[in-house]
């Protein structure tokens, strides 16, 4: 039987930095075209919701902000049994399951993938509540999307230039250019920088 | 120091504080603080969202028609509910009618989303609450067996074989150390009272559900083009129907709705068959625990939803009953008019927010989400490091929504109790059936159980609905008509210069508004007012407490150093702060955290 690969972005683009995974998705769609054996996944905050996914496929290269204490903008590689362990490190976003609980479901149920990929970035902010990416997250997609792809290839999936057209990703409101463009001013929607309601943990 | 509010409570916020961060198994972030006297009992809850969320903000100057792409990211769970209020939202402002076919499509997939979300929500959030999966590992396969043919005979998977195959598989993944998913418990605890068997039961249809739960959303993907994040349309639903069409993409067609059929039946199948034979063979132990109901006999508030027909929102034309009830008063349920300024307003006296000036609600419409975060004077700790609230001032990044000034309970429970105050024909019957299989009394329904029943009763209601929106669409499509939008007023051009709308669902969770005023074609304001806002709300201007504050009170905890009740109680409401609520504490644990002060 022909294998299949899952690319999955995950986390969410309202929230400044913690759309780093959901962005990947979208700029490795933009520029490299899979064949039908891949599916490339915006994941958004879900959790079981990714099931059917997983059990679907053979390999697995998830996309996310996950902080390991690196300076921010680390791109940082797991692969294999490390990985529900690396993102289960700080739950820092709202994934109700968090995905490491999603892959430990996937493993109780027999429909976790064989070979895991974690591309994980270190956050610079993520209490931006309608922020975008910063400027050192957002350079290092071009990166995280060609380890992604060389991993791939090795293991038989080879994307050649062009767009792979798939209907499991955001709204093109919501896309990231629009997203920004779109953005209201800070002037008119203070997010950020502001302590008395941005405490951080003590 | 002793407080009577004006809803009726005694607080006494002596004794020992509790302090529940944060509160695991929930969407979001949330903290309880809870005072217990020398006989374990609570004397005082203070509930808070420790988020801020600024949805409101963000949408400014947003294109209305993409705001429910917007809303949809708000939570990792009600995607679909968010997304279907705000496009009715938009439709309302612009006076846009939907066709028959979209208010069965969209009926069809809101459905779907409650009976997902509640399944989910029993098997995998709540009943860890109440079973013991670690004590499945001691059970009986054969008697196991038994217990389920006399629980839910109509379950064709009951053999002793299966249930050993289950227990094994369950043990290997024990023992590999990965308690993962299974590590909330406190599992020694004297409130879990299952016999083994029924924790093995339980935890079986814990992985049978997971199955499940992959089918049911395919609806969503069917629908909505995709699942996770369907697609939405002001106007109508994006998908085309094309009946002879043969795989042709995006398009229903003939094969597609046998699926649905098909996915349909499942889900009804389990909800008869093991979902509502689950909730009483579990309540049936628990039955002495009584504790929990709260606001839900005198204050429960729903806002309607799943209109038979498509724009028409008056209460007679909803399955999903509308009306509130006050003062205990369940002779009388009051209409609800989301656009009565004196109605639905929200108070931020106790709430991380200023309106300027003290005492004052404000209507949606005219809502106003500027951040305001201060302790009161006897809260303990720093101001990022909160050891222990002051809820004589403000507490919580959760706003206080008042129907008329009063505390709301909203959810399946509210909605049962609504409907079966206004004698609604289906929810009458199922909750009678309940009572009487369980001899329980009326008042058994104000009660944590109640709430988690109520849901069950709830999912298989839905469910058919869910098949008389898929007949109906068959007919209408049989009798010629395949449209399923309306875009003639698409065009921003047609639009008039000032609008404002309001879009009512009812969420899993229970009432959901989006309130948005539109000026030259943006959105000038958008205002969500979401379920927990109204659950997990704090105190008022008057010092009413809110519905999960109210849940918790002269509840006894076995341990104050594992409120297992507390959990339980909180987690019977579904809890979802993401949407309500911005993360205070960063590092949020999995294990819920507990200090005892």
């Amino acid at each position: 039987m022909t294998q299949t690969a899952l690319i999955l972005g995950i986390g969410n683009v309202l929230w400044a930095d913690e759309g780093f995974g959901v962005r990947c998705v979208e700029h490795l769609a933009d520029r490299l075209a899979y064949g039908d054996d891949v599916t490339v996944l915006d994941g958004g905050t879900q959790g079981l919701y990714l099931l059917p996914f997983l059990e679907e496929a053979d390999v697995l290269v998830v996309f996310d902000a996950v902080d390991y204490g690196l300076p921010p903008g680390t791109v940082k590689v797991v692969e294999g049994d490390a990985v529900p362990r690396f993102m289960g490190a700080r739950k820092m976003s709202l994934h109700q399951t968090g995905f490491q609980d999603v892959i430990a479901t996937a493993q109780l149920m027999g429909y976790c993938p064989e070979a895991l990929l974690l591309v994980g970035c270190q956050p610079e902010e993520l209490e931006d509540y309608g922020g975008g990416l910063r400027a050192i997250v957002a350079a290092r997609i071009l990166e995280a999307v060609q380890i992604a792809r060389d991993w791939l290839a090795a293991r038989g999936f080879r994307a050649i230039d062009g767009p792979t057209v798939s209907d499991t990703l955001a709204d093109a409101s919501i896309r990231h250019a629009a997203y920004e463009d779109g953005r209201p001013s800070e002037d008119d929607a203070c997010r950020t920088g502001d302590p008395r309601f941005f405490p951080v943990a003590g | 120091m002793v407080i009577q509010t004006p809803n009726g409570y005694t607080l006494d916020n002596g004794g020992t504080r509790v302090v529940v961060d944060p509160v695991t198994r929930i969407e979001g972030h949330m903290r309880c603080e809870v005072n217990v006297n020398d006989q374990n009992i609570i004397t005082n809850a203070v509930s808070t969202g420790t988020m801020w969320r600024g949805l409101e903000v963000i949408l400014k100057g947003r294109d209305p028609r993409d705001a429910w792409a917007f809303t949809e990211r708000i939570c990792g769970v009600c995607t679909g509910t968010h997304a279907l209020t705000s496009v009715r939202a938009v439709e309302d402002a612009l006076g846009i009618n939907i066709p028959e076919n979209a208010n069965s499509i969209r009926n069809m997939m809101q459905l779907a989303l409650e009976i997902h979300d509640h399944v989910v929500h029993f098997y995998h959030l709540h009943a860890l609450d109440w079973v013991n999966p670690i004590n499945a590992l001691k059970a009986d396969p054969k008697a196991t067996s038994e217990l389920q043919q006399t629980a839910g005979p109509n379950h064709p998977l009951s053999s002793p074989g299966y249930f050993r195959d289950v227990q094994n598989r369950l043990k290997k993944f024990v023992e590999s150390g990965q308690l993962g998913l299974f590590k909330n418990g406190y599992w020694d605890n004297p409130a879990y009272l299952l016999p083994p068997e029924a924790d093995l039961m339980a935890t079986t249809h814990y992985l049978e559900a997971l199955d499940l739960q992959k089918e049911i959303v395919k609806v969503h993907t069917i629908f909505g083009g995709k699942n996770p994040h369907p697609n939405w349309l002001v106007g109508g639903v994006p998908c085309p129907i094309n009946m002879n069409g043969v795989g042709s993409v995006g398009a229903i067609n003939m094969e597609r709705l046998n699926m649905v059929s098909a996915i349909i039946d499942r889900a009804q199948e389990f909800n008869r068959n093991v979902y509502i034979p689950d909730v009483k063979a579990i309540g049936g132990f628990y039955r002495n625990w009584l504790y929990g109901g709260g606001l839900s006999s005198q204050a429960c508030l729903a806002y309607g939803d799943i209109p038979e027909n498509p724009n028409d929102f008056s209460p007679e034309q909803l399955h999903l009953p509308r009306g509130a009830i006050v003062g205990g008063n369940m002779d009388e349920v009051l209409d609800v008019d989301p656009r009565d300024p004196e109605q639905v307003q929200e108070f931020v006296d106790h709430s991380w927010y200023t309106y300027g000036e003290p005492g004052k609600g404000l209507h949606p419409w005219d809502g106003i989400t500027e951040p305001k975060y201060e302790l009161g004077p006897n809260a303990r700790g720093t101001r990022t490091n909160i050891q222990e609230l002051d809820e004589a001032a403000k507490y919580s990044w959760i706003k206080a929504p008042r129907w008329r000034g009063h505390a709301m309970e909203v959810g399946p429970l509210a909605r049962y109790i609504i409907g079966y105050a206004k004698g609604h024909e289906d929810i009458t019957d199922q909750v009678d059936r309940l009572l009487s299989d369980m001899d329980l009394p009326k008042e058994a329904l104000f009660s944590t159980l109640g709430r988690t029943a109520a849901r069950a009763l709830e999912s298989e209601y839905c469910g058919r609905l869910q098949r008389h929106f898929f007949d109906k669409m068959i007919s209408n499509i049989r009798n010629g008509d395949e449209s399923t939008a309306n875009v003639a007023k698409w065009d921003p051009s047609t639009w008039p210069t000032s609008a404002r709308g309001v879009g009512m669902t009812e969420a899993p969770r229970g009432a959901l508004g989006h309130w948005i005023r539109i000026e030259n074609g943006r959105i000038d304001n958008y205002q969500c007012v979401v379920p927990t806002t109204w659950n997990g709300s704090p105190r008022d201007t008057a010092g009413n407490i809110g519905a999960f504050e109210a849940s918790l009170m002269n509840t006894r905890v076995e341990r104050p150093d594992e409120p297992v009740e507390v959990l339980r109680t909180l987690h019977s409401f579904d809890p979802c702060l993401a949407c309500s609520t911005h993360v205070m504490s960063p590092d949020g644990q999995e294990l819920a955290n507990v200090k005892v002060r």
